[in-house]
């Protein structure tokens, strides 16, 4: 049998063989898909240019340095109306940043206790959190928050109702946190001298719960006795710096809110608008967290807490040390995906003027300045930097939780 | 033994009846105290709940059922409960139309939407059930070129001259298919089409408008649209366009083509990265300074195009996953087989890979769907804008709950029936044994 194979060609090269021949053709299909890409770029950059060229503008971020002439309600970092556009972008970023933290940290554990629970062995525990998931799961996130904002305005009283010798509303736990329709007050605390003293103690009691950590897995491992560890952990993270604390007589106070002529002066205030971006993309957030560790938990076989059983171990050890290691390496890697719709999805303060990144930089300073192009270019490379930063880092983290095969 | 020998004062002979279990041990007294009171966690547990759900229902549901239907204004609303505290219906009942079409959709045109509305289920039913005729599907492919002529109205030239273009490509690609090489004879057919849908296609739809325009409806702006119908519009092309866009950027991330590669790592990072709404605005406001000054592109147009290419990223990541999850034996077994790459993604990798990912697709169309609602901030008017509206309006200024409650179960009942069809589908492509 002579074999089909054509004998390799010696007379060169064909114009044909760009197409047809395998060693090439990705080549060609390279080249093709680059020049088509240039040309859209080009094509979209020739357009920017002629277009600012007949408006009369020109690409600048020059108005970054100018004075923003707006003032922003909540803020972390010093800011008035005099500073520059650059900080007020800051604030916002900031203002993004501290919803979105404590909106995943808020939303973890609504969605943990929630996909536990409906695992739970109690019927009616468990459809109620179905209730939840699926209410919360197939309804815009936006009329959520527009509800949540709704509920907080129109149900909380008001601050009027807190004064009179009968009044009609009560502050909570104390008279230390004012909840009402314009904004809710907690303690602020009161740095006196010597406080210094006592955060660098708890920084270094964190340092300690670190290293204890550290040094009980390694003394586990050795000799394979369990210490009480969370509770050992629980007296490092509280005794030294409250020992601190009465030693040095009490320097950190509470600044309580109070009542005073139309509305609450002192504390720190927390806007509605932040508290209802906060709870309503933490409640939303959480039941797809919820369904996220349910299904964690559920891909572990049962013959994994079976064998676990077989060896001995107690019951409540099995879920630390053999489910849920196993599981979070199935929970993890779209838990991260949750944190990052839930940064995305706290741009949507525009439904209650909670003043975030968007409604600064891509709001009242874009709309002052009439910069469009900037303004709109620099905010989505902001959110792009935000966004892939929190992707590497749970990246980093997932790696590290991952099977170690040998 | 040594008790061999002794009598046996008694042998039962016959077997006793079956006797009923006990009481506690069957029927409703054991499912309660197995499921609601096995410990004395669960009892608390079941005790709060039950409490939080006594408290919660007794609140909800006489606001509920004792709202008033038949109002015209929250006064005559308040009026009519004189001080009971309940819903008040009325605006939805006198609402409804703005909720469903939006304020400036002509009422004589409505009839427009509801033949639109069904024959969408008519279409999407075949591509749903495998059951139904196959013959459906040619409605199916025909739908978007109806959807068009029946919400923009004109004359239904239009859409069938663009409908002509993709079968002038086919006939094209087969003819050129006679000559040259797949690939070469694809490119053939798309320059056809270009060629028909930008030069020849325009100037015969002209001429034919203008001497016969056939069935021609009342043209309606896009800015006219709103509502739920513009919510669907945007929902389901974005839903249509976006899988296939989804597909080929995840096909583009896992190849081998380091250039291809990367530009679509490159898309689709930038389009997971930033939030819908940074998009959308983009789309309203900067996508001017990107076009040649005369080009005007319809504000509907843009949304949907941010919307499809935001979640075709989502959806090229859902793939990706199914892709990943594959054996790679089936791709050996595919080049094994003699395919090439386009044969072996369609016959063997795709199929297997989309029935993997078909939750995570089906979620990403309800994510989808409930983010139609952001146009809202860019001043489409969509539901909420409706709402809004209505609620700007001195009859019906200070309602609530009553607008956001109905917006909500709209998009409840659509989002919540995607993700049932998806459990379903994905329990009937199941092959493994469990």
């Amino acid at each position: 049998m002579t074999t089909m194979i054509d004998p390799p060609k010696a007379d060169g090269f064909h114009i044909s063989q760009l197409l047809y021949d395998t060693r090439y053709r990705s080549i060609t299909i390279q080249v093709i898909a680059f020049i088509a890409f240039m040309f859209i770029a080009l094509f979209l950059v020739m357009n920017v240019k002629s277009n600012l060229a007949s408006l009369g503008k020109e690409i600048d971020f020059g108005f970054l340095k100018n004075p923003a002439n707006y003032d922003i309600k909540q803020r972390l970092i010093e800011y008035d109306s005099t500073s520059s556009n650059f900080r007020a972008a800051m604030v916002g970023l900031l203002n993004t940043l501290f919803v979105a933290f404590l909106g995943c940290i808020l939303a973890t554990i609504i969605g943990v206790t929630a996909g536990v629970l409906r695992l739970s062995k109690n019927w009616l525990i468990a459809k109620i959190m179905t209730v939840y998931v699926e209410t919360f799961r197939n309804i815009p996130v936006v009329i959520w928050i527009i509800a949540t904002m709704a509920v907080l305005t129109e149900t909380l009283p008001q601050p009027k109702s807190f004064r009179g010798e009968n009044p009609d509303a009560s502050m909570w736990l104390w008279d230390s946190i004012a909840v009402t329709g314009r904004g809710t007050y907690i303690p602020s605390p009161d740095w006196g001298a010597g406080s210094a003293f006592v955060v660098i103690t708890f920084l270094l009691s964190l340092l300690g719960i670190w290293a204890f950590g550290r040094w009980a897995k390694r003394r586990f491992e050795a000799t394979g006795q369990i210490l009480p560890n969370f509770w050992i952990k629980i007296a490092i993270f509280f005794v030294p710096s409250l020992l601190v604390f009465f030693i040095l007589g009490r320097p950190i106070g509470l600044n309580f809110p109070v009542l005073t002529g139309f509305n609450f002066k002192g504390g720190f205030e927390l806007s509605n608008s932040f508290l209802a971006l906060w709870l309503a993309l933490s409640v939303y957030t959480g039941s797809f967290i919820a369904e996220i560790v349910r299904s964690g938990i559920l891909a572990i076989s049962k013959g994994q807490s079976e064998a676990a059983a077989a060896l001995g171990i107690r019951p409540s050890r099995t879920m630390n040390l053999v489910i849920l290691p196993q599981a979070l390496r199935v929970i993890i890697p779209p838990l991260i995906s949750q944190f990052l719709n839930l940064t995305k999805n706290s741009s949507l303060a525009l439904a209650v003027g909670y003043q975030d990144l968007r409604a600064t930089l891509g709001g009242t300073t874009m709309n002052n300045t009439g910069r469009e192009l900037e303004s709109m270019l620099l905010m989505m490379l902001i959110y792009l930097i935000v966004s892939l930063v929190i992707s590497t880092g749970m990246n980093v983290y997932n790696k590290s939780m991952k099977l170690k095969e040998r | 033994m040594s008790n061999q020998n002794t009598t046996i004062a008694f042998v039962r002979d016959n077997m006793l009846d079956q006797q009923p279990a006990p009481r506690g041990q069957v029927g409703m007294s054991k499912w309660i105290r197995d499921n609601l009171f096995s410990n004395w966690l669960n009892t608390a547990l079941t005790l709060v709940s039950i409490v939080l759900i006594y408290s919660l229902l007794r609140g909800a549901l006489p606001w509920i059922f004792g709202g008033v239907w038949d109002a015209n204004s929250l006064q005559e609303c308040r009026e009519i409960l004189s001080g009971r505290h309940a819903a008040c219906w009325g605006v939805i009942n006198e609402r409804w139309q703005q909720i469903f079409y939006g304020t400036f959709f002509p009422s004589s045109e409505y009839w427009r939407t509801h033949i639109a509305f069904v024959l969408l289920i008519i279409a999407v039913l075949p591509v749903l059930f495998d059951a139904l005729p196959r013959k459906l599907l040619w409605l199916t492919a025909a739908y978007p070129f109806l959807m068009v002529w029946l919400i923009w109205g004109g004359s239904l030239w239009g859409p069938l001259s663009i409908a002509m273009g993709f079968v002038v490509a086919y006939f094209a690609t087969i003819g050129a298919g006679r000559y040259m090489g797949s690939g070469l004879s694809t490119l053939v057919g798309v320059a056809i089409a270009l060629l028909w849908w930008f030069l020849i296609g325009p100037a015969i739809v002209g001429v034919l408008n203008d001497t016969v325009p056939l069935f021609a409806l009342r043209e309606i702006q896009s800015r006219e649209l709103g509502g739920f119908v513009i919510s669907m519009i945007i929902g389901v092309s974005g839903i249509a366009l976006s899988l296939p866009i989804g597909i080929v950027l995840a096909l583009g991330r896992q190849s081998d083509l380091p250039l291809v590669k990367a530009m679509c790592i490159g898309f689709i990072e930038f389009f997971r990265g930033v939030p819908l709404i940074t998009l959308l605005f983009t789309a309203s406001l900067l996508l001017n300074y990107f076009l040649p000054p005369d080009v005007v592109f319809d504000l509907t147009l843009r949304v949907i195009v941010m919307v499809t290419l935001f979640s075709s990223a989502y959806m090229a990541e859902v793939i990706r996953g199914g892709l990943a999850a594959l054996p790679k034996g089936q791709y050996e077994a595919a080049d094994a087989l003699g395919l090439d790459y386009w044969q072996a993604q369609r016959l063997i990798i795709m199929p297997q890979a989309l029935k993997i990912s078909i939750p995570g697709i089906v979620n990403t169309f309800i994510g989808l769907f409930k983010d139609t609602t952001l146009v809202f901030f860019i001043g489409i008017f969509d539901m909420l804008a409706a709402a809004q509206a209505i609620r700007a309006n001195s009859a019906w200024n200070g309602i609530t709950w009553e607008l956001y409650i109905f917006i909500g179960l709209i998009f409840w009942v659509c989002c919540f029936s995607m993700s049932r069809y998806s459990q379903w589908l994905e329990r009937k492509l199941r092959t493994d044994h469990h």
